[in-house]
């Protein structure tokens, strides 16, 4: 927010009527909208927000840090390093059972999490919101087909059936995981886009877009379809922490990505072995993964008491 | 509302052979044969002993054909016979099923036990001190998988405290005393999750409740809060609730997997690994439909509880 608008208010200003979006509705022009949102967070949902960029960053740009070790190597195998060892100044917070840097496991596995959640919401948005916009604009017997197997589908638990298909696939990297994790995403992102698009069907400006002679398929995707895409984000903010935890707990398993490929599921359970030993390994992914997931979780919230409040002033 | 519940019904039905079938081909088509889990390895050189047993087991039929048989028996409570023990997979669910169904009761039960008064007295004071602590805990709660929780319990009461058993079961036919210790930990590992969620569902049902004019007309007639909280205010507010409840009965089945493991308990789920990783192909269907159907069915009586319950939704629909 700049200095000379919004904020203060002064009688000048009646006489001239607000001159501009940002006297009328402070806080919603595009200045410095990044000050704007983010100075209005509680201080808890600031310090979520930054942890969650710096773990974006940091999974983003892991190959590009100075000094971070191989989160593969095994310093205790080649005579220069220890296992279990406490935090040094090579390894800042120490190593694990079998002397790996465990500040480069926690970087790398934070990759494994963000990608299979992210690029399963993706997924969601672009599959289920075109499946849900059709069913829910088109109607018919599409729709009714695609909700019945939408329902069979959701009545089966996503757990039971990942480990199912896991544990029978031989090789499981991290696009193999994404492609399963994508059959279990879908239908519950075509749910939310189909009872979305049904509303947003009914409402008066596709109704004045079919007077104006809009063909069908063009409400669908210049109309219909951008007014389910907000639904389907703000559901895509619940998802995401669901979606690492979902992951963590299959790596947990043994599940996940196959070692030795990092991931913070995969060194809890690693570690759970010596827990009376060294309890450190088991600490640090545990807590990273607890405060990934409690950010995007708080965030959530935020947001969506942010969206409350908007639509309650209007 | 009999013609209601006729299509739930019929619904059921159909979901359940729906899944049963998808499993059914899953289970053929992925990479392993079945065979392998029959004989041992030395054996299966032997091509003219792998056919004899293909046929002797059937499985040279049309994966249709095969279904039907399967389907057949199962509706009969015969779901086959292990293909790693030989032993009839009725005789182990029925020895399982117990385990995981106390694990599942106990962790429902305690939640419950915690979240209604919980979710009810944040509502009541909503916005207050109280309300952002236990809110803010009921939102760290809801961000701890399963079996960080379950790991911090081990840690600390098992290892350091030593007063529950880190891991194994023991029956009640053990005695009373000894199952509900090995069954502490685990439930409690689940029901945190689960706290955190039905807190958060009540409390919101309940703020909604509470600015009712009929809350208002108890007011004035002077009633204590406690008596408006409970007697008023929490009927209303525990539908959402029943049907949470039903809901995350899928979490719950996924949860008990991940504790069961964790916990090395002999339950159903722990079974499920264990077969899917032996390729014990028969195992793997009964344990997977048997899931299925137990959620199916909790998910259709929510329904049911939900419109008997609630007259509005009977007449919308």
């Amino acid at each position: 927010m700049s200095k000379s608008s919004g904020g203060t208010w002064a009688p000048s200003m009646l006489r001239r009527g607000p001159r501009n979006a940002e006297q009328m509705f402070p806080g919603s022009s595009g200045k410095s909208w990044f000050g704007n949102w983010f100075g209005k967070m509680p201080w808890l949902t600031k310090l979520c927000f930054l942890w969650l960029i710096l773990v974006i960053l940091a999974a983003a740009l892991a190959d590009l840090i100075p000094g971070l070790a191989d989160p593969n190597y095994q310093g205790f195998v080649f005579g220069d390093g220890k296992t279990n060892e406490g935090p040094t100044a090579s390894h800042w917070l120490g190593t694990d059972n079998v002397s790996r840097d465990i500040l480069a496991r926690l970087i790398y596995g934070a990759r494994v999490s963000l990608i299979f959640a992210f690029s399963l919401v993706a997924i969601g948005i672009i599959v289920g919101g075109t499946l849900g916009s059709i069913a829910g604009y088109f109607r018919g017997l599409l729709e009714t087909f695609l909700m019945a197997l939408v329902d069979t589908w959701l009545s089966f638990p996503a757990l039971i059936g990942l480990v199912f298909i896991t544990t029978m696939l031989g090789m499981r990297n991290l696009l193999v995981l994404v492609l399963v994790g994508a059959v279990f995403v879908w239908p519950s992102y075509t749910r939310i886009a189909r009872a979305t698009a049904l509303s947003v069907s009914g409402q008066d400006f596709v109704t004045a877009a079919r007077a104006i002679g809009t063909s069908r398929k063009r409400i669908l995707v210049r109309e219909i379809f951008p007014n389910v895409l907000p639904a389907l984000l703000a559901y895509s903010l619940v998802g995401l922490p669901v979606l690492i935890i979902l992951e963590s707990t299959l790596s947990f398993l043994g599940l996940g990505v196959e070692i030795p490929t990092a991931s913070w599921g995969g060194m809890i359970n690693q570690a759970r072995q010596d827990l009376l030993i060294n309890i450190w390994p088991a600490v640090w992914p545990a807590v990273t993964l607890f405060m990934t997931v409690y950010s995007f979780n708080n965030l959530a919230d935020w947001v969506r008491t942010q969206a409350a409040t908007r639509s309650a002033a209007i | 509302m009999s013609n209601m519940i006729a299509i739930r019904l019929t619904r059921l039905v159909v979901t359940v052979i729906v899944v049963s079938f998808v499993t059914f081909v899953g289970v053929n088509v992925l990479p392993g044969d079945p065979v392998n889990a029959l004989i041992p390895i030395d054996a299966q050189q032997d091509r003219e002993f792998v056919e004899q047993i293909r046929e002797e087991w059937g499985l040279n039929d049309p994966l249709i054909v095969r279904y039907g048989r399967w389907l057949g028996d199962a509706v009969q409570g015969d779901l086959g016979r292990s293909l790693v023990t030989g032993q009839p997979v009725t005789d182990e669910i029925t020895h399982r099923l117990p385990i995981t169904l106390e694990l599942m009761a106990v962790a429902v039960g305690f939640s419950l036990l915690i979240a209604v008064p919980l979710g009810a007295f944040t509502g009541y004071r909503e916005g207050r001190r109280s309300d952002r602590l236990v809110s803010g805990f009921a939102q760290a709660g809801l961000s701890l998988p399963v079996f960080v929780t379950g790991l911090i319990l081990i840690y600390v009461f098992a290892l350091k405290l030593q007063w529950f058993p880190a891991v194994g079961w023991n029956r009640l036919s053990n005695g009373l005393g000894p199952n509900l210790k090995s069954v502490a930990l685990p439930a409690l590992s689940l029901a945190v999750t689960e706290i955190a969620v039905y807190t958060r569902v009540l409390r919101s049902d309940m703020i909604a409740t509470l600015k009712e004019n009929y809350i208002l007309s108890a007011r004035a007639k002077g009633l204590t809060d406690r008596f408006i909280l409970f007697r008023h205010g929490l009927r209303p507010s525990l539908l959402t609730l029943v049907t949470v409840v039903g809901l995350n009965i899928g979490f719950l089945i996924g949860g008990s997997l991940v504790i069961e493991y964790l916990f090395a308990i002999p339950g159903l789920g722990k079974r499920l690994f264990s077969a899917i990783q032996q390729r014990d192909f028969m195992m793997v269907q009964a344990i997977t439909v048997l899931i299925t159907v137990f959620y199916v069915i909790v998910n259709t009586a929510t329904d049911l509880v939900y419109m008997v319950v609630d007259p509005r939704i009977r007449r919308t629909n």
